[in-house]
């Protein structure tokens, strides 16, 4: 098999890494998290193709950014019931 | 103008998606080995100062400032991660008890003289004392005017309006600089603090300091006498049919 795009690699674990860390205020659970990312990151291991890995990091980019609006609104509607629904 | 030297208080509370437990004393509640993270608040307030800037209002600089214990540099790091410039941390042990508000406004009112701010934005309250008067304390010892609870600001030279919460409706002000804003949960969107911006925040300046080395009186004036649980949620009753449903509302008294 040959080995990936060494610049992609790079982008692929540092994704991965900062999912990681997001995933420590899941509201489910670090461990729920973690074992999901890992297995949405392994089954794509295989990806040789640099226009497929690139798709890939978008997707991965998305759901980076679906994550801060779920941890955002979260917040804001725990806060909003606290606060302004008295 | 020569620009905005925006000063941004944080405090470092219990997370907000915990629910708090009362000690066995009743004083307080309980804090040890809790998650705790930057009060909700004052991240409206560090995001505002990032977006005056983003909008090319003339931000000289953006200063993150927190009093409280050693841990509290997390906050401050955050802080930085979202877009603070630098950080001041005046250390509190634990064991020296809570600042009050009042004591933190002579702090704050220090710290201003010593950067030179002319603008402070600070949440309005914190979601653990939920005291709702640093804001206004430091205001009335600075003699600066103040808007509190934002929803929208807008700073044009010298001239910051500020629409504001009010009850059924909002409130417009107009003042000159300096002045104090307090943010209200509408103001915006606090950004996400991510991996690589919490790495590159950790290069950024943070300056430690003690109470000595401000000339402020934050002796506590007040004693907290008890802390109690709220009264726990009746459940409610089936009724049968509207018969059981009226005598039960005749049992309460509605009808």
């Amino acid at each position: 098999m040959t080995s990936p795009n060494p610049n992609l690699r790079y982008q692929v674990i540092r994704l991965y890494k900062e999912l990681l860390y997001m995933g420590r205020e899941y509201p489910l659970g670090y461990d729920y998290f973690r074992q999901r990312l890992h297995k949405a990151f392994a089954s794509q291991a295989n990806l040789r193709d640099d226009e497929q890995i690139r798709r890939g990091i978008e997707r991965a980019e998305f759901v980076k950014k679906e994550i801060e609006a779920l941890y955002y609104l979260k917040k804001y509607r725990t806060l909003n019931r606290h606060y302004n629904n008295t | 103008m020569s620009g905005l030297r925006i000063l941004v208080p944080v405090k470092r509370v219990i997370d907000y998606a915990v629910k708090p437990r009362i000690n066995r004393a009743n004083t307080a509640v309980e804090t040890a080995g809790v998650k705790h993270s930057m009060n909700p608040f004052d991240e409206l307030s560090i995001e505002e100062a990032v977006r005056l800037r983003e909008r090319k209002v003339p931000v000289e600089e953006i200063v993150a400032f927190s009093a409280g214990p050693p841990k509290a540099q997390d906050v401050l790091r955050t802080a930085m991660a979202m877009g603070a410039d630098r950080a001041i941390h005046v250390t509190v042990e634990e064991n020296k008890g809570d600042l009050e508000p009042l004591g933190v406004a002579k702090l704050l009112k220090q710290v201003v003289q010593q950067e030179k701010s002319n603008l402070v934005i600070l949440g309005k309250q914190s979601i653990d004392d939920d005291a709702n008067q640093t804001g206004q304390m430091l205001a009335g010892l600075l003699n600066w005017p103040q808007a509190t609870q934002a929803s929208k600001v807008t700073v044009e030279n010298e001239d910051v309006t500020v629409i504001r919460e009010v009850d059924g409706g909002v409130e417009t002000l107009k003042a000159k600089l300096p002045m104090i804003i307090t943010t209200d949960l509408r103001l915006n969107e606090p950004r996400y603090a991510s991996l690589p911006n919490i790495m590159k925040a950790k290069k950024k300046p943070l300056v430690k300091k003690t109470l000595a080395d401000f000339e402020a009186d934050v002796t506590p004036r007040l004693k907290t006498v008890k802390v109690q649980e709220p009264p726990p949620r009746k459940g409610g009753v089936k009724v049968e049919d509207v018969d059981g449903m009226i005598g039960k509302l005749k049992e309460l008294g509605a009808l």
